[in-house]
Formats: structure tokens, C-alpha cells, sequence
């Protein structure tokens, strides 16, 4: 019998191979949901979740929103901003009184790394991470495979760059991991200020060259130019970054064959990638964001899916 | 453990016939029908009744459709493994529609009450018609009646009533499996 193997989702890191197919398997389901007149099932009726967000976030917030009341959960929202963490309690104490109102779940996003872990650890409720400062944001690597798995088959053998900000992205380590996990390879390209000293130990390829690393891939995924993270300048300007690393249409136009092009969002419009190359056809933004809600879905179904310990 | 065969392929076969006509002579003009069979299991006898079906009516057509009940079932978080959901192909609109269901074993009736639930999320219905190839007897949770019937069989609790097919098991065959309570 096929059983996802975690009871938290912490980071790709965890995931088998079979997790990953698993997820898949099930989001195809959801896809099918979402796209029908009466877009909900009653799964999660007794399941009551949290969403814990101590960092902003538009996208990722709503579409964990939008996939726990498809599934019928219970949900509450908790924003940092607008709670008591600004008069000085702690990560356990907030989160521990939260459970105290019978909660199963714990949706959290968090600017430091291993926040989830650590929750994990120490309270008692099945824990999503939403992405943990700059180490993973596995539901995004999730559907950006999946993504990919929509548009060209499957994932296995296709050759993926991903180009921007490494350092300081969560998607980059979550995506790198799972697309390895799926038999893809990967290469990640970016100014050599923003690509860690050590990534080539993951067993990826860096690449300078923004035309070198195109002409090789199949799928591009351009990431977001994190400002807020980034405490000293990386780069000399806006303007030459998105020079060097920005995808144009002139740029596709040199290539002898056609990419997939996608985005994590949001979009800095004209830095990472101008607007006619996001609007294009060759984009696969839109699908993404509706994936998101498909394979959330599944994932909070397949843990919601085991038997509480009493 | 003993295993004991109930319908062999042949006598499966006119079993079968038999359905086939209850539901030509029920169904009168085959105006507005569905034929949806139930995942995992029931879609090799529904697929096997749709394609005597079409045969024996002829020009007239209805619809089919495959339908998966997992997100609807009333057993979550009760299971040491999660539930896995199974392809559902319902391409037509419910509303209206006289339905016949298939699956091959009715037994406590909750698979049923499933999907009843899981189709009135697809539209109202105007009926919705039960057809199972073996119903166990005297062993419903639940208030549910069978329209069609193959076999009826007295069972314990224990028993497993099994239905091979030739597509998942090489062959054609419905068998019980009897073990004594320890």
C-alpha cells in the first residue's frame, strides 16, 4: 500500500521519490476539483488548521487558504503583524496557545531557517512549512514540478536552470532537491555574488552565462531579485542585472529552440524578466499559481490522511 | 482459510445477460441516462455492462462516466494509511439525469451513501438506480436497497466475497473466502 512516509512536511529534503509521485498522483485529483462547477469535497471536515504567517506573503497565503476550505477544513489566520509576538512571546508559546483551541495543523511561514523543524520538535500538531527564511519552501518545489511535469510529461531527464538570487532563496534549495529527486538536472545561474560558494556539492551546474545556460535547458525558472534580504549591494545596479541575468524576448529570439519559462512570484516586472517574455506563451506563471492550489491540496489531504496519535 | 468459487466465467456471463436486460427493460427509451461505475473496483463490471449494453441497444446512446468517492468517504483519519483517490471521468452534466450505479460488491451500504454524497457535487440528479453483481446480505450499517442484483449471498462478517476479472486477475470468477473466527 502507497503511504506518504512524513507526518510533517518540513522540506523537500525528507521527501522519497514515491512522496513526490504520491503528491502528484493525488494533485492530478484536485486539478480536476478545482475545475468543476462545485469546486469543493468535504475530506478535511474534522480537520481544523492554523496558518501562521510571520512573514508577508500574498500568494502563498491565499492559495493555502483557498486549498484547506476546498478540502472543507476549519481554518485561522494569524498574521504577526497584528498579534502579540510584537509585545515579546515566544515562537512555542504562540503557537502552543493556538493548539490550546484544538488545532491538527500548522501552516507556517517564517523568516527564520529551521523554524518548522524546531515547531515540529516541540509541540504537538502536523506541521507545513511555507517557506523558512532562506532554506526551503518544499510546496513551491512541489508544484513548480509538478508544473513542469504538466507542461512537458514528465520531469525525469528534462534539463531545468534556475537563474537569480540563490543565496538567498528557499525556492532555489526546495526546487534543486526535488527536480534531483525526479531525475532532472539542474543548473543554476546567476551573478557569482548570488550563487553560494558550495552549491556545486547538491551535484547542479553554475553557469555565468545567461545565453550558455538558456541554449542548454529546457525550462527556465527566473527567480525573484529578494531586495529585502539582501543587507549589503550584490550587484552594481538594477539596470545591469537585468542586462546580464533579465529575460527578454531578444534574448528567446537567439535560441534555436523554445523553453519553458517560469516564475515563483511575484514578479519585479523588467528586472528578472521583462513583461512580454512573462505574458508569452512559452510562460507557465499562471499555471503554476493555479498547481499551487492543486497540489497544496494534496498535500494537506495525504497528511490530514493518518490516523491521529492519542 | 477456505476459498470457495460462486459464479464461475460462464455462469458470470449470463449473470451479466441477465443485468443487461433488467436494465433495457427498466430503462425504457434511454433517453437521459447515465451508466457511472464505482473506482477501484466497480468500473471492470460497469465497463464490462456498458459494452454489452451498446451492443444490445444498438443507435441509442447513454452516457458513462467512472466515479471516484475517496474525498467522500466516512472512514478519514480512522485508517493507519491515508486514503488514495483513484481517476474519476465524469464528462457529462448529472443534472436531470437518470443514474445507474455499479460496483460489484455491496456490503455495509457506506461506499454507496459515498457517492451519493459525491454525486450531488457534480448536480441533482432526477434518480440515481443501484446495480451490484453480488450483494451480501443482512450486513448493511446503512439503509440502502439495491435496484439490480447479480447474486445475493449469505456471509459472515469475516468472509470476503472476491470478484476476479479477466482485465485485473486473468480471470472471470466471484469467490468467497471463509476463514473461522479465532
Amino acid at each position: 500500500m502507497k503511504k506518504f512516509s512524513q507526518k510533517h512536511l518540513l522540506g523537500i529534503k525528507d521527501l522519497t521519490p514515491a512522496d513526490i509521485q504520491l503528491v502528484f498522483e493525488s494533485a492530478d485529483n484536485f486539478k480536476q476539483i478545482i475545475n468543476r462547477p462545485l469546486k469543493k469535497v468535504p475530506s478535511l471536515r474534522d480537520v481544523t488548521i492554523a496558518n501562521v504567517f510571520f512573514e508577508n506573503s500574498t500568494r502563498t497565503r491565499i492559495s493555502f487558504e483557498l486549498a484547506q476550505k476546498r478540502l472543507s477544513a476549519d481554518i485561522v489566520n494569524f498574521s504577526a503583524s497584528s498579534s502579540s509576538v510584537s509585545k515579546g512571546e515566544t515562537l512555542i508559546d504562540t503557537v502552543n496557545n493556538i493548539l490550546a483551541m484544538k488545532v491538527d495543523m500548522v501552516v507556517m511561514r517564517h523568516p527564520a531557517p529551521g523554524a518548522c523543524l524546531f515547531l515540529a520538535k516541540h509541540v504537538n500538531a502536523q506541521i507545513i512549512n511555507a517557506g523558512d527564511g532562506t532554506h526551503e519552501h518544499p510546496t513551491q518545489a512541489l508544484l513548480d514540478a509538478y508544473s513542469i511535469r504538466e507542461k512537458l510529461g514528465q520531469v525525469k531527464g528534462k534539463k531545468v536552470v534556475i537563474v537569480g538570487d540563490i543565496t538567498h532563496s528557499r525556492v532555489a534549495l526546495s526546487n534543486i532537491l526535488c527536480l534531483q529527486k525526479l531525475g532532472a538536472e539542474v543548473m543554476v545561474c546567476g551573478p557569482t555574488t548570488l550563487i553560494p560558494k558550495y552549491i556545486s556539492s547538491l551535484g547542479v551546474l553554475v553557469e555565468h552565462d545567461l545565453m550558455k545556460a538558456l541554449q542548454w535547458c529546457d525550462v527556465a525558472n527566473m527567480l525573484r531579485i529578494q531586495l529585502e534580504r539582501q543587507d549589503i549591494k550584490y550587484f552594481p545596479s538594477l539596470r545591469e542585472y537585468s542586462m546580464l541575468y533579465g529575460l527578454d524576448k531578444e534574448k528567446l529570439a537567439l535560441l534555436d529552440k523554445e523553453i519553458v519559462i517560469m516564475h515563483p512570484g511575484p514578479i519585479n516586472r523588467g528586472v528578472e524578466i521583462t513583461s512580454d517574455v512573462a505574458d508569452s506563451k512559452h510562460s507557465i506563471i499562471l499555471d503554476q499559481v493555479e498547481n499551487g492550489v492543486a497540489t497544496r491540496m494534496a498535500i494537506m489531504y495525504l497528511l490530514a490522511g493518518q490516523k491521529p496519535e492519542i | 482459510m477456505n476459498s470457495r468459487v460462486i459464479l464461475e466465467k460462464k455462469q458470470l456471463d449470463i449473470t451479466l445477460d441477465r443485468l443487461v436486460c433488467e436494465l433495457i427493460e427498466r430503462l425504457g427509451d434511454f433517453k437521459n441516462i447515465a451508466v457511472i461505475g464505482m473506482q477501484p473496483r466497480g468500473i471492470y463490471l460497469s465497463r464490462r455492462i456498458r459494452e454489452k449494453l451498446t451492443l444490445a441497444i444498438g443507435k441509442q446512446t447513454f452516457n458513462y462516466g467512472e466515479l471516484d468517492i475517496s474525498f467522500y468517504r466516512d472512514d478519514f483519519r480512522r485508517n493507519s494509511s491515508p486514503i488514495l483517490p483513484h481517476e474519476l471521468k465524469i464528462d457529462f452534466d448529472v443534472e436531470g439525469k437518470r443514474i445507474v450505479l455499479i460496483d460489484d460488491v455491496l456490503y455495509t451500504g457506506r461506499t454507496i451513501r459515498a457517492a451519493l454524497e459525491a454525486l450531488n457535487d457534480f448536480g441533482r440528479p432526477a434518480k440515481v438506480e443501484l446495480l451490484v453483481l453480488v450483494d451480501r446480505k443482512y450486513s448493511r450499517d446503512l439503509p440502502i436497497h439495491p435496484d439490480y442484483v447479480g447474486l445475493k449471498v449469505d456471509t459472515r462478517a469475516h468472509d470476503k466475497v472476491i470478484v476476479d476479472w479477466k482485465e485485473n486477475n486473468k480471470k472471470d470468477q466471484v469467490s468467497i473466502i471463509t476463514t473461522e473466527p479465532n
